[in-house]
This record gives C-alpha cells, structure tokens and sequence, in this order.
C-alpha cells in the first residue's frame, strides 16, 4: 500500500505551498541530535508498550515485520526551521501496534533508546497517519536517522517523531518529554507554527 | 522551630551570589556528574548543539548535566543531572 500523504500535485508551482510558516525548504536530512547514537541491532530491539495498569506488552523485530507495513511519501518539518518534501518511508502504522490498548487512554509518552521522551495525544497516534518506520528511501533506516526504527509523526514538528523509539507509554494525563519539557510547544502543529510553549 | 522563626528571607538576598554565578564565564568551571560522580570542566563535557536545545553530557558516562534551550528572548535551564558546580568568580 502506498499513501500520499499531501493535497497538491507534484514538485514544483504548489512547493511553497506546501512549506509551514518560519520554515524554509531543506534537500538533504539534517542530522539534529541530544546525544550519542544509540546502537541497537534489529535483534536486540524491542518496543515496550504500557498500558494504563501498568501492563507491559513487548513488541520485537519478527513482531514488527508480521505485521502490516505500508510505503508512504511525506513531508516533514524540523522546528530548527527546515522542511523536506516527498521523504518516502516504510513502517507499520502505530494504530496496528497499539491495538485494542489505545481505547481509554488519552495521551502517550513515547520512550527512547538513549533516554529521549516526548508526549502526544493518543489520537494522533491512531487517527491520523503515524507510524513505527523502519526504511528510508528504499534502504533499512540508518542509526542516525533513528533506526533501527523510529517513530514518524509528519503532521507535527519532527522532535516528536522519535527516533530509536523502544516504548510507548499510555497514560490518562498529558506529561511533557524531553523538549516539552524545557520550553517548547506540548502539541507542536507545524501549520499554526506552535513551536514553543504558549505559542 | 516554628516556620515563621527560621531565618529565612526571599530569594532577593540572594541577588548578589546570584548574579556572580549567571555573569561567570563557565566554561572553566568543574561539573560534577549526577550520575557517576566524575568531575569535569565545562570545556571538556560533550556538547550536542544541533538541536532545539543545547545538551552538555558526561565525558566518562555520557550522562546529561545541563540541558539549556532558547525560548523567544527567555533561557530555560535544567541542571538537575549535575551534582554541583564550581564556578571561578575570581
Ligand atoms: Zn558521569
């Protein structure tokens, strides 16, 4: 399954479009990170997946590629103030790992290797595109861009696309992550440019 | 002792002290790591810049010690993976 994941046509007169505002557009793949790169074999990966009792259901590689992937074409936008369009990715949609477990709670705090966390509301976990991705253009993800697989979010400033994801926590109440916590934005919509807190 | 009898006074008084610590060029200053109790100057940590913030990590452990963001014309500043700090005011 292939999804294209935007309202206009090809490259070209509808780019400017299609860049949120304060951002400008980017043709190779900044590398942002808090950290030494993780490095975690597709054997040893696991995703913790939490449920509100606290229950913990483990997902690990053969887990991931059973279930059902998609190839899917996205744009996407770093609150550093680039953009890239037309970024092409393979992944298993959040809402296929989450499952029944996602029904009561309202936000999730996603979990990293090398410690990173940032939070989001369920929904936009289950009901909008979202993703556990783990190619890039075709090629297995690279550690730097946050492989082996990482969370892919495009509708919302890519540091909540986490990368080298191994949890997701479900939780009632919204606790801010990583950068949340230290004054940007909660829900981070690229459109209404809510980069920071209060914007 | 009674709360209101502990000789306490508001974080006005501190102004001074204060004002030595954030005018210091810190870079010389020695960080102790929260996590592995190592210290270090703040010329040797490991820095990552290329992000929404500045992180300052453990040389030996790789442990954050400070994390500090830019917010509009406000600094944000998060040092509670340090153990202390010593700051030359000299
Ligand atoms: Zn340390």
């Amino acid at each position: 399954m292939s999804v294209i994941s935007r309202g206009f046509g090809g490259r070209g007169d509808n780019d400017d479009a299609r860049i949120p505002p304060g951002q400008h557009e980017t043709y190779d793949f900044p590398v942002l990170s808090a950290g030494p790169t993780p490095a975690v074999s597709r054997e040893e990966w696991g995703l913790d997946v939490t449920d509100l009792d606290g229950a913990v259901t483990r997902w690990g590689w053969p887990d991931l590629m059973r279930a059902p992937s998609e190839e899917f074409t996205v744009d996407i936008h770093c609150v550093t103030t680039w953009s890239k369009l037309d970024t092409s990715w393979r992944g298993v949609r959040v809402r296929d790992v989450l499952g029944d477990l996602a029904t009561e709670a309202e936000y999730a705090l996603v979990r990293c290797y090398g410690g990173y966390t940032t939070n989001l509301p369920i929904g936009d976990l289950v009901d909008r595109d979202a993703w556990i991705a783990y190619e890039y253009e075709g090629d297995d993800l690279e550690s730097a861009h946050g492989g082996p697989a990482r969370l892919l979010v495009p509708h919302l400033y890519l540091w909540k696309s986490a990368k080298w994801i191994n949890g997701i926590e479900l939780h009632l109440d919204d606790e801010p992550g990583f950068w949340e916590t230290l004054g940007y934005h909660e829900y981070g919509d690229p459109w209404l440019e809510q980069r920071y807190v209060g914007d | 002792m009674h709360e209101d009898n502990d000789h306490r006074v508001d974080g006005n008084a501190a102004a001074g002290i204060l004002r030595e610590v954030f005018a210091s060029d810190v870079t010389t200053a020695r960080v102790v790591c929260g996590h592995c109790t190592a210290g270090t100057s703040v010329a040797e940590t490991k820095t990552y810049l290329a992000g929404p913030g500045s992180i300052l990590r453990c040389p030996g452990c790789d442990a954050i010690l400070a994390r500090i963001t830019k917010i509009r014309d406000t600094v944000w500043l998060d040092l509670s993976g340090s153990a202390s700090w010593q700051i030359h005011t000299g």
